[in-house]
């Protein structure tokens, strides 16, 4: 069974703890997506998992068995780089047959399987070039070759799309993507980049200082995130984030005064049990909905900056007492800089975090 | 790119906007002018042949008798002869003496083994060694590194003494193996920096991937990176073969008659009863000259690639 599995894995480097206590279990066939900002420990997570680095603490389960102390060669896994690490005095055609000796099979075999990976993956001009002289693009469809060309018990890639442009980056987000869900093995994806996690992944965690702060679908660390810093890393335009004193619940409804301003917004029924006190209201910039000026349970604010994004127009808007807002409305919705706005919210998409940052919710 | 090297039309104009390290390996396209210009081209040549001048004039007078290579002024036109070559091999030590064996194919045969080997068993020592320091340090790696380097630091005079008795006591004076070892310890500190600083530039995750695509630290060592650093042993082993080729002084003492190198038989030829014969000593210069021009020349593609290494960011 192809599975990774780790249980409370700890990584100390000197006094820095770059990795705390990470508990995750990667089914077989299934895409996990390691996500966070740079120096999260999201790459020493994989390194960990490669046997590149060895845990200070917990275990590390490939296959169901234990790895700790098996060497990378020993582990049957495969790998793709960041910046490719591609073997530079070998050919293209090379590369992609170097994984296979471990396997020991006969010259034949092996060029029928580097053959068929080339195919898919559309390396055959490029087969016996040195990498030095191929593009960017197809540097990386070899560094992918090279590791779906064995079938070892699980996937790992660092930051894989991060050096291609933005086109390329979208094509071969779907490619990798298709290929890996052909294979049906373990995959670890690490990525700074939302979007490649949301698009790619079945499920993300997103990690932040070591700690993994939540493991959910795509859709619901989006929709439902559990920390401050989860609702702040996902989404763009970024969640709105205001600091608010909450004063009950009125229904359906809990008051709030941000700003100095009252003001009652739909919220989880869970908001109930928390007692009065500083919070932060999460609403997501397409949340809002712009209703008529001095509409009840509104947040006022004006627009200072418009920027039309196309389908959409994002507005920057300011409340009363100074704090920015980002608005993403239709573009049919006509908005100038200098208007007054009055913005509704909906329950679903309002989301309180209590004092410490976790998200108040059934 | 190598397509368009071997395409480019001869004296082709430099393109400005072709990035600086495409310019340099156009630089050595097959036409040779190529990106320099003629202005710069013949500028190099000039200095080229001033340098080059010494060499000519050494060939020039290997192929004179007795009496041109002595004459005033210099010729430079005069009948060749071979005789100095064929002197080198066997001749008369005295006038009208009988013709004997000068032993020179013997030295010239110590030569090259002597600084093959040494330059060969530094190489792989220092290699490995280089390899062990770069990517496995240990505690106190740069200490070692500089205790290496200083047995470097002081000049071949001043450990002259001490290294002469050992070699007594140890037996080892007069045999291929004390002047092979001497040799090769003499090249490893070189040996190793030079390698160190190919191996420190390498990518590390290079050689990650290839153990993870299973393969054993030494598979790594011979298949991943030895490939990466040929530039650097080629330039180490020419530099390391032209010190040991041309040194003097410790074959001159360490060395017995049977393990004597061409500079101290060299040496030994000056003088004689009709003065320094110049054009026989220039016959053998000439024909010491020719295993390192061979050597050179067989490694210069590399070679380039590592002298300037490092000088120029990629």
């Amino acid at each position: 069974m192809s599975t990774i599995e780790l249980r409370g894995v700890t990584k100390h480097f000197g006094g820095f703890t770059a990795v705390k206590n990470v508990n995750l279990a990667v089914s077989a066939g299934e895409v996990v997506c390691l996500l966070g900002p740079s120096g999260c420990g999201k790459t020493t997570t994989l390194r960990i998992i490669a046997g590149l680095e060895r845990a200070s603490a917990g275990d590390v389960v490939i296959a169901g068995k234990r790895m700790n102390d098996l060497r990378p060669d020993q582990r049957d896994i495969a790998m793709v780089f960041q910046f490719y690490a591609l073997y530079p005095a070998l050919t293209v055609r090379d590369n992609i047959m170097f994984p296979l000796h471990v396997e020991g099979l006969d010259a034949q075999t092996n060029a029928e399987r580097v053959a068929r990976v080339a195919r898919m993956l559309q390396l055959e001009p490029v087969l016996d070039r040195l990498p030095n002289h191929i593009s960017e693009g197809e540097k990386q469809r070899v560094a992918v070759a090279r590791a779906v060309v064995r079938d070892p018990n699980c996937f790992l890639f660092d930051e894989p799309l991060s050096r291609l442009d933005v086109e390329l980056r979208q094509t071969m987000r779907g490619q990798i993507k298709s290929v890996l869900t052909g294979l049906s093995k373990a995959t670890v994806i690490v990525t700074h980049d939302q979007l490649e996690a949301l698009t790619m992944a079945d499920r993300i965690a997103i990690m932040r200082d070591g700690v993994i702060e939540q493991i959910a679908s795509p859709h619901e660390v989006f929709a439902r995130p559990t920390t401050l810093f989860v609702a702040s890393f996902i989404g763009t335009p970024q969640m709105n984030l205001l600091t608010a004193q909450f004063d009950g619940v009125e229904g359906t409804h809990g008051r709030f005064t941000v700003d100095g301003q009252p003001i009652r917004l739909a919220v989880d029924p869970a908001v109930k049990r928390l007692a009065k006190g500083q919070v932060t209201i999460g609403i997501r910039p397409r949340a809002f909905i712009p209703e008529g000026a001095g509409s009840a349970d509104t947040i006022a604010g004006r627009a200072e900056l418009i920027e039309p994004m196309g389908a959409e127009t994002l507005i920057h808007a300011r409340t009363p007492l100074g704090s920015d807002l980002r608005v993403v409305v239709p573009r049919e919705i006509k908005v100038k800089s200098g208007d007054a706005l009055s913005l509704r919210t909906d329950a679903r998409e309002t989301h309180v975090f209590d004092g410490s940052g976790k998200a108040v919710r059934t | 790119m190598t397509d368009m090297t071997v395409n480019a039309p001869a004296g082709s104009a430099p393109s400005a906007r072709m990035p600086l390290t495409r310019r340099l390996r156009f630089g050595r396209s097959a036409s040779g002018v190529g990106d320099a210009g003629w202005g710069r081209t013949i500028g190099a040549t000039i200095v080229s042949l001033i340098y080059f001048f010494p060499v000519f004039w050494i060939i020039l007078t290997a192929f004179k008798t007795y009496e041109d290579a002595l004459a005033v002024p210099a010729k430079f036109f005069f009948t060749p002869t071979l005789e100095n070559f064929a002197q080198v091999f066997s001749r008369a030590y005295s006038a009208g003496g009988p013709v004997q064996n000068t032993g020179f194919a013997l030295y010239f045969f110590n030569s090259l083994f002597i600084s093959g080997v040494s330059v060969l068993l530094a190489l792989a020592i220092g290699t490995l060694a280089a390899f062990g320091f770069s990517r496995y340090p240990l505690k106190g790696n740069d200490t070692y590194l500089f205790m290496i380097l200083t047995t470097r630091m002081l000049p071949a005079i001043v450990v002259i003494i001490p290294i002469f008795i050992m070699f007594r006591v140890t037996g080892l004076a007069g045999t291929y193996l004390g002047i092979i070892a001497l040799y090769t310890v003499f090249n490893l500190p070189f040996a190793i920096w030079m390698m160190k600083s190919f191996f420190d530039e390498l990518s590390p995750d290079v050689e990650d991937a290839a153990r993870i695509d299973g393969s054993s630290d030494v598979r790594v060592f011979f298949k991943i990176c030895l490939p990466q650093v040929l530039a650097g042993l080629a330039a180490t082993a020419v530099f390391g073969l032209i010190l040991t080729w041309n040194e003097f002084l410790f074959a001159l003492l360490l060395s017995g008659v049977e393990t004597r190198t061409v500079p101290v038989a060299m040496s030994q030829t000056i003088g004689g009863d009709i003065g320094v014969r110049w054009g026989l000593l220039a016959a053998i210069e000439t024909l010491f000259l020719i295993p390192v021009i061979v050597v050179t020349f067989a490694l210069q593609s590399q070679l380039l690639r590592g002298v300037t290494f490092g000088t120029i960011k990629r």
